[in-house]
């Protein structure tokens, strides 16, 4: 006798809806191969390319508590979104966040990230003037390639000086698709 | 066991024990309440969970979960059920609430064998499926940790040892 898939399935809604969760998260199917996806009560906390899970188990327990489960619902919105966002039906994210210990600095300039508009690039120098530190380019770098909300932070829109990609997270392929996605390279 | 371990992501603990529970739970009742009970063990858990103080035992603990809703389901459903027996309760608290009281000073081991066996009144194949380890290991923690509570409390327990 085993555990169904209707029975699992069951247990884990019900610890969600139950508000039992520190984090719920999913793993979800995307054209740049499977992205995880985690939220808390306050809102999404992580996207990961190409998940390790158990590594990112252990990261989430100890980033916001040990009660980490797998459960659809808590990021049903966000799965959602992101599956428009790739089918070119969606711009912007309609979404809460939480960014936990996210330093003021780092906070500021994830903030004025997701201003910048779908299919637009911006520079590092940019970005760094936007949130008074004009010199401050390669602390913005170091924002980026910790970005926990990658996708929805839209980092891959961050482009070095001279235009060049200069560096992403997931790797420079994926930051090319998302912008050709977007119709910013052609 | 000195080191203390720290408690895994509940999601690798459920991952791990939900098999054993659910093995567990119909081996004692017929499989729609199993079904529901498993539910209700693994939402207790859940409860608890962050109140943790190290991630030793979390098999034993959470078979302790699944017995005692076990119990409650037999009392609810078949009051006479022959599988279940009824557990004197002695000033209104169930036996197996007074024996994991007075085990508490016990070695984790034996206070789960213990437990395990005289308060839940599982078999020993059971509790050695909860310790990880042989059955003939659980039935010597179990009679080491009463002879620690005898020499300690003057005790008597009613069980088959």
């Amino acid at each position: 006798m085993t555990v169904s898939t209707e029975l699992d399935d069951r247990f884990r809604a019900a610890a969600a809806s139950a508000g039992l969760l520190d984090v719920g998260f999913d793993v979800i199917e995307s054209p740049i191969g499977q992205l995880l996806v985690a939220a808390t009560d306050r809102g999404l906390c992580r996207i990961w390319f190409r998940p390790n899970l158990d590594e990112q188990l252990d990261h989430l327990a100890r980033a916001f508590g040990p009660r980490v489960l797998r459960s659809r619902a808590s990021v049903d919105d966000a799965h959602r979104q992101l599956d428009e966002y790739f089918e070119g039906r969606r711009e912007g994210f309609d979404l809460t966040f939480d960014l936990g210990t996210a330093a003021p600095f780092a906070r500021s300039v994830l903030t004025e990230l997701a201003a910048v508009p779908y299919g637009q690039t911006t520079t590092y120098g940019t970005l760094a003037a936007k949130v008074g530190s004009p010199r401050a380019a390669r602390a913005v770098g170091t924002v980026m390639n910790r970005n926990p909300l990658p996708i929805v932070l839209p980092c891959h829109r961050v482009v070095g000086s001279n235009g060049s990609l200069t560096g992403y997270a997931g790797g420079l392929e994926l930051k090319e698709q998302l912008l050709r996605l977007e119709g910013a390279l052609l | 066991m000195t080191a203390v371990s720290t408690i895994p992501p509940f999601e690798r603990f459920y991952l791990e024990q939900r098999e054993i529970v659910f093995g567990f739970l119909c081996r004692r009742m017929a499989r729609d309440a199993a079904e529901d009970a498993f539910q209700e063990t693994f939402l207790r858990a859940l409860r608890a969970y962050d109140r943790l103080e190290h991630g030793d035992y979390l098999r034993a603990w959470v078979l302790t979960i699944a017995a005692r809703i076990a119990i409650d389901t037999g009392r609810r459903t078949r009051p006479a059920a022959h599988e279940l027996p009824e557990l004197p309760v002695v000033d209104g608290r169930p036996a197996y609430a007074q024996i994991e009281h007075l085990a508490d000073g016990l070695p984790p081991t034996e206070r789960a064998a213990v437990v395990l066996r005289y308060a839940y009144d599982l078999a020993y194949d059971d509790i050695a499926t909860a310790l990880g380890s042989s059955p003939e290991a659980a039935r010597q923690a179990a009679s080491s940790g009463i002879r620690r509570l005898r020499a300690k409390n003057d005790l008597t327990l009613g069980g088959r040892a």
